[in-house]
């Protein structure tokens, strides 16, 4: 491909606009972030009267050591720890053997299940919020770390399905095959053999899924009531909603939600254009 | 395999003919156990909802009303205010994401030092918990700790800094950023790979015929891109259009109902007001709303692929 023109001149100007226009869309990318870090280490005296220099004159902890301290947030931590670290691995799990058999069987049924999975991928979950909530009612599952993982396991496995499925879809078939001949079950050709060759897809479906488990705000909102079982979420929002003033401690907060989140994504990055294929929907 | 009384050789065959008929079903069990519960089920008792009377702070309520609700909808001005809103969120905000997300895939096909960290970084605000991303673009549109209405001020755009988020005509922009800068790396990554798997000797035999870049666009790079660009951008409506995160966190579908879309509309009905029975009615309609939309989508391309051929 040759888009960069012949003559010196011309290519150092097609590179110029090139590396003007990445730059561009790298500042706007992280600007927001930026300035999340930037609020968060301003002393509070100073936030107003230096409101839009780019650094601040004098930087503070103590956004941090009151959030880390004298608030809720390390609890709602743990909570989001606990939901979206159950929900990845269980939704792995059973997205390992639902993708396997996609991968490997033809059976009748098949072509359904995998429809009704691609819908459910489509379809407005804000409409189940309402159905949910009344079934998990009675059992006791509302306001409960368990009712949210039910939930998310559910809505994270088709996706997480067919995110395995392309690995497994990568591993030639003679493989288990031949551990059967060896006398092998296939399920154990499956756990033997197979699930160890994907471990890096199993490790994208888990950093996929946390980080949608992690960030799931509306059935968290309505399915949990008390300070005991808020995720960060539903903690940082009703932190918002009653000290609109604290910039500094909101700003501090939001920089710990976004630590574990950055972090699986830059474990999975290497996979990020396998996961969206296959949850093209899902985003 | 369990041992039984029938001799090694016929054991295997048949636990074998049995466990090949139903091992599929087996390994699928779980999920579609899950599917089922978690979503099918409520999702048919959410319609059956759409025709009763269901308050959960009114104990008396629960009976069947027919089609009233229906009924209170088509005189219900929110809703077709939120209809409407909902065309401009998802379209404005697809628009946006699609183009320069476009540009920002053609940027990163060509190899260059560092592409591999500037992909990384580019990418990161997808990875942002959305309920982060909307209040720190909340934060941003704050003139008491944002930049963006002191800049805007000193481009002119503005009299003076104020927070566009409580302003009813220009309120939508807010949740429309948040959602452009969350969903460029999206489109950006599928158009990329995409991108990547066209043949470079295409380019290269037309290059040797004398084709300029323009043409070798539009000739080889378009077509090539064009299923993914419509597959990507009918599912991404879709997606959008549902999309109530950022729009609950910003502005909770204000000032005035001016940024309520249907989906956060429906959650307002269910989370404050805790009418699950309206909450249903509505859902039942956008659900409808959104399968005649993608029926259409569906039939459009086939009308036009019979009409190439």
């Amino acid at each position: 491909m040759n888009l960069s023109g012949n003559s010196p001149t011309q290519k150092a100007i097609y590179w110029g606009s090139h590396y003007l226009m990445i730059a561009a869309f790298v500042v706007f990318a992280l600007f927001p972030l930026y300035w999340l870090l930037k609020v968060s280490v301003t002393p509070n005296d100073i936030l107003y009267t230096e409101g839009v220099r780019m650094w601040p004159s004098r930087t503070t902890w103590e956004n941090y050591t009151f959030v880390l301290t004298q608030s809720n947030f390390p609890h709602y931590f743990m909570n989001s720890v606990i939901v979206a670290g159950t929900t990845a691995i269980v939704t792995t799990m059973v997205a390992a053997v639902t993708g396997y058999s996609f991968s490997r069987f033809a059976f009748r049924g098949k072509v359904i299940i995998v429809a009704l999975m691609l819908i459910t991928q489509m379809f407005p979950l804000v409409m189940l919020i309402a159905p949910i909530f009344k079934i998990l009612a009675p059992l006791g599952l509302t306001d409960s770390l368990t009712g949210l993982i039910i939930v998310y396991t559910a809505f994270n496995v088709p996706f997480a399905t067919f995110l395995m499925q392309s690995f497994f879809d990568g591993i030639p078939k003679d493989l288990e095959e031949a551990a059967m001949i060896d006398g092998n079950t296939r399920f154990q050709a499956f756990r033997r053999i197979i699930l160890p060759l994907t471990l890096p897809g199993v490790a994208a479906t888990l950093g996929f899924v946390f980080t949608a488990a992690w960030s799931e705000l509306l059935f968290a909102l309505m399915l949990v009531s008390s300070d005991a079982a808020s995720t960060f979420p539903v903690g940082l929002l009703s932190f918002v909603s009653k000290f609109s003033v604290d910039f500094g401690q909101m700003m501090a907060a939001g920089v710990l939600a976004l630590i574990p989140a950055c972090a699986f994504f830059l474990l999975i990055q290497r996979y990020l254009v396998q996961g969206l294929t296959a949850g093209a929907v899902k985003g | 395999m369990q041992a039984g009384k029938l001799p090694v050789a016929r054991r295997g065959v048949i636990s074998r003919r049995l466990s090949g008929i139903l091992e599929p079903y087996l390994y699928v069990s779980p999920a579609l156990v899950l599917i089922i519960a978690v979503m099918l089920m409520p999702l048919i008792l959410g319609l059956s909802y759409a025709f009763r009377d269901i308050r959960i702070l009114n104990p008396f309520s629960g009976g069947f009303v027919g089609m009233a609700h229906f009924q209170t909808l088509l005189t219900d001005d929110a809703f077709f205010g939120a209809l409407a809103n909902t065309a401009w969120w998802t379209f404005g905000s697809l628009l946006f994401q699609f183009t320069l997300g476009l540009i920002l895939a053609l940027l990163l096909n060509r190899e260059f030092p560092g592409r591999r960290l500037i992909q990384a970084l580019v990418f990161l605000p997808w990875a942002v918990p959305t309920f982060l991303s909307g209040l720190n673009w909340a934060w941003m549109f704050n003139p008491v700790v944002g930049p963006l209405p002191h800049w805007f001020t000193a481009l002119g755009l503005m009299d003076e800094p104020f927070n566009i988020l409580s302003d009813p005509d220009l309120a939508m922009w807010g949740p429309i950023v948040a959602n452009i800068w969350f969903g460029i790396p999206f489109f950006a990554i599928t158009l990329l790979a995409a991108l990547q798997s066209i043949p470079k000797e295409l380019y290269e035999a037309a290059s040797i015929d004398g084709a300029t870049t323009r043409q070798k666009f539009i000739s080889i790079t378009l077509p090539f891109l064009a299923p993914t660009i419509a597959i990507t951008l009918m599912l991404r409506t879709i997606w959008i259009a549902n999309f109530a995160d950022l729009i609950v966190v910003m502005t909770n579908g204000g000032p005035a109902d001016s940024t309520q879309i249907v989906a956060s509309y429906i959650f307002t009905q269910a989370f404050r007001r805790l009418d699950f029975g309206y909450a249903s009615a509505i859902a039942a309609v956008l659900l409808v709303l959104l399968l005649a939309y993608a029926l259409g989508v569906i039939a459009l391309r086939r009308a036009m692929t019979h009409a190439d051929s």
